[in-house]
């Protein structure tokens, strides 16, 4: 049922004469969206980045015996994962109008050494980075804490009783141990972030949807544009869900040994030992 | 400090433990001398691994205190208070004092050579080849040596325990600390887990350990602690404690222990 009225769908918006895929041909490799289309990527890349390796050390503060650390970063992320996405970009985007001016140097005196306008330091493209970084961060810090809880309490105190410290237990233990977890998810998060940059045309980030929306909106060429649009976000999601669905294969496994030598075999690559 | 034989290795002085209002230790006092070995006994939740913890500071003590070669573990004397050691320090005290787990708790991305290399080269600095070194022939010693490059997974239960025993002693430690390591084994692989342990006792390793395994008790200890309700109730030789007890507790924990089909299923019993 589904598929008849999803095939039936495509095939109405194929027929259309509405949709002029002349103009799908024509803007699919305009030098505008191709140049989007990196952006794009490069966007999710960076964003991504930030998130792990930020997340990464969040979901540590998050589990840190130190109180006003757990706090904070308890904090942050009930913060961003609890305002719109949309209000993040759109913020970082008008930063400058709530600060025009950035100075560097002591408060309260007259001694600045540095001064500059806001809107020339928060380019459209660093708020777009910056608020996709900093969203993602609390996302994939309560994927890593899910990660890290997954690993029992007894391989901590096995570290310990070694005389290992909470840092060399963290990275020799634990972390390697709640890679099982984190990865899969991981994957999803790309997929998601891919999507979620086209939020960044609201300040014109320069990415594949500013540049839809900029065509469309002086040749009033919407629904060919959308189409373009779409078909370049189905491409990436597809090719990006390839390498993701190996993963989810090799660390979906139930047993412990072929898990996680799975993780050593793509993380730590060379360290890889034959086995008997 | 190289204490000699004879010469108290651990000193505990009236430890107080309690979990919120559950007060699990009852004031213990112990010595225990280098090259002894003390096993302590008594039913579920009498707190045997408590105590065991607080050795090598896994639990933080509320009253008393627990010195092993001489030194505070996890606290330093100041001014009549006891203050916590950051943690670095403590981390190298617990480095001198070996535990082995009832679950084992060998780290399952590693191969046994690796578990037993890990803290050798992070902890002390060792060389990875001498750590390599070392490593294997502490698990030939262990009866091991063809399974060097086999992951935790790949192992039975007695093989694994017999890894972690490796691994705690790859440290040199001065203290082995055994926290019922045969509880979670099959029944026919205990032997080769006990044997080990009792070659260790042969070599002069100072060791507490925790277990219901009456025989090795018996053949083994210079001492038998019987706890209870987080006190002490009985203390001696294993003649004094497991043929002769003097107190109804002692006794009828025993008889207990004795009549089930084997020492074993007592000691599973817990967690099945
Ligand atoms: N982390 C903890 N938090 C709260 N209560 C605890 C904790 N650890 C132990 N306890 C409690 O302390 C008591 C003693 O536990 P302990 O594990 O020391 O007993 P045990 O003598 O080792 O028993 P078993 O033979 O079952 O291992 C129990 O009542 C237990 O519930
Ligand atoms: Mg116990």
């Amino acid at each position: 049922m589904v598929v008849v009225a999803g095939v039936g769908a495509v095939w109405s918006l194929v027929k259309n004469p509405n949709v002029e895929w002349g103009i799908v041909r024509h803007y699919f490799v305009d030098g505008l969206v191709t140049n989007g289309v990196l952006v794009t990527l490069y966007l999710t890349f960076i964003a991504m980045a930030i998130g792990i390796v930020g997340g990464t050390a969040m979901a540590v503060m998050r589990l840190s015996e130190n109180p006003v650390v757990s706090a904070f970063a308890r904090f942050y992320i009930w913060f961003f994962r609890g305002t719109p996405i949309l209000i993040q970009i759109i913020f970082w985007g008008y930063a400058g109008a709530i600060y025009p001016k950035v100075m560097i140097g002591i408060p309260f005196t007259h001694v600045t050494w540095f001064t500059a306008e806001s809107s020339s330091l928060i380019t459209p493209m660093l708020a777009a980075i910056l608020s996709l970084g900093l969203n993602e961060i609390a996302y994939f810090a309560e994927i890593v804490r899910g990660g890290i809880s997954g690993v029992s309490k007894g391989q901590t105190e096995a570290a310990y009783s070694l005389g290992l410290t909470p840092g060399a237990t963290t990275r020799r233990i634990v972390l390697p141990q709640a890679m099982r977890i984190i990865v899969p998810p991981t994957g999803n998060e790309v997929l998601t972030m891919l999507k979620e940059t086209s939020l960044v045309s609201v300040i014109a980030g320069r990415d594949l949807m500013t540049a839809v929306q900029q065509i469309y909106s002086q040749n009033y060429q919407v629904i060919p544009l959308l189409v373009v649009g779409g078909l370049w976000y189905l491409i990436l999601t597809s090719v990006l869900s390839v390498p993701q669905r190996a993963l989810e294969r090799r660390f979906g496994r139930s047993t412990v040994s072929a898990g996680t030598s799975g993780v050593r075999r793509m993380l730590f690559g060379t360290r890889q030992r034959a086995r008997p | 400090m190289v204490l000699q034989r004879g010469e108290p290795l651990v000193v505990a002085h009236n430890v107080h433990k309690r979990f919120g209002s559950n007060e699990v230790l009852k004031g213990i006092s112990l010595s225990v001398s280098v090259g002894e070995v003390v096993c302590l006994l008594g039913p579920s939740g009498s707190g045997k691994s408590t105590f065991l913890r607080c050795i090598n500071h896994l639990e933080k003590v509320d009253a008393g205190s627990i010195e092993v070669g001489g030194r505070f573990v996890g606290y330093e004397r100041r001014s009549n208070e006891l203050i916590e050691l950051p943690r670095r320090k403590i981390a190298q005290q617990r480095a001198n004092i070996g535990m082995v787990f009832q679950q084992f708790n060998l780290f399952p991305h590693l191969t046994a050579l690796e578990n037993v290399t890990l803290a050798p080269t992070r902890v002390k600095g060792l060389s990875r080849v001498a750590a390599e070194a070392a490593g294997r022939e502490l698990l030939q010693r262990m009866g091991l040596v063809d399974k060097a490059d086999a992951y935790p997974a790949q192992l039975s239960g007695g093989q694994q325990q017999r890894v972690a025993i490796a691994r705690a002693l790859a440290m040199s430690p001065e203290l082995m600390l055994f926290d019922e390591p045969t509880s979670a084994l099959d029944p026919e692989l205990v032997g080769e887990v006990l044997a080990a342990m009792r070659q260790l006792a042969r070599e002069g390793m100072t060791m507490v350990v925790v277990t219901h395994e009456m025989q090795f008790a018996r053949e083994v200890a210079d001492v038998v602690i019987f706890m209870d309700g987080g006190v002490i109730v009985e203390m001696g030789t294993p003649a004094e404690v497991l043929d002769a007890a003097k107190e109804d507790r002692t006794r009828a924990f025993l008889s207990r222990v004795r009549r089930g089909p084997s020492d074993q299923t007592v000691e599973t019993g817990g967690d099945a």
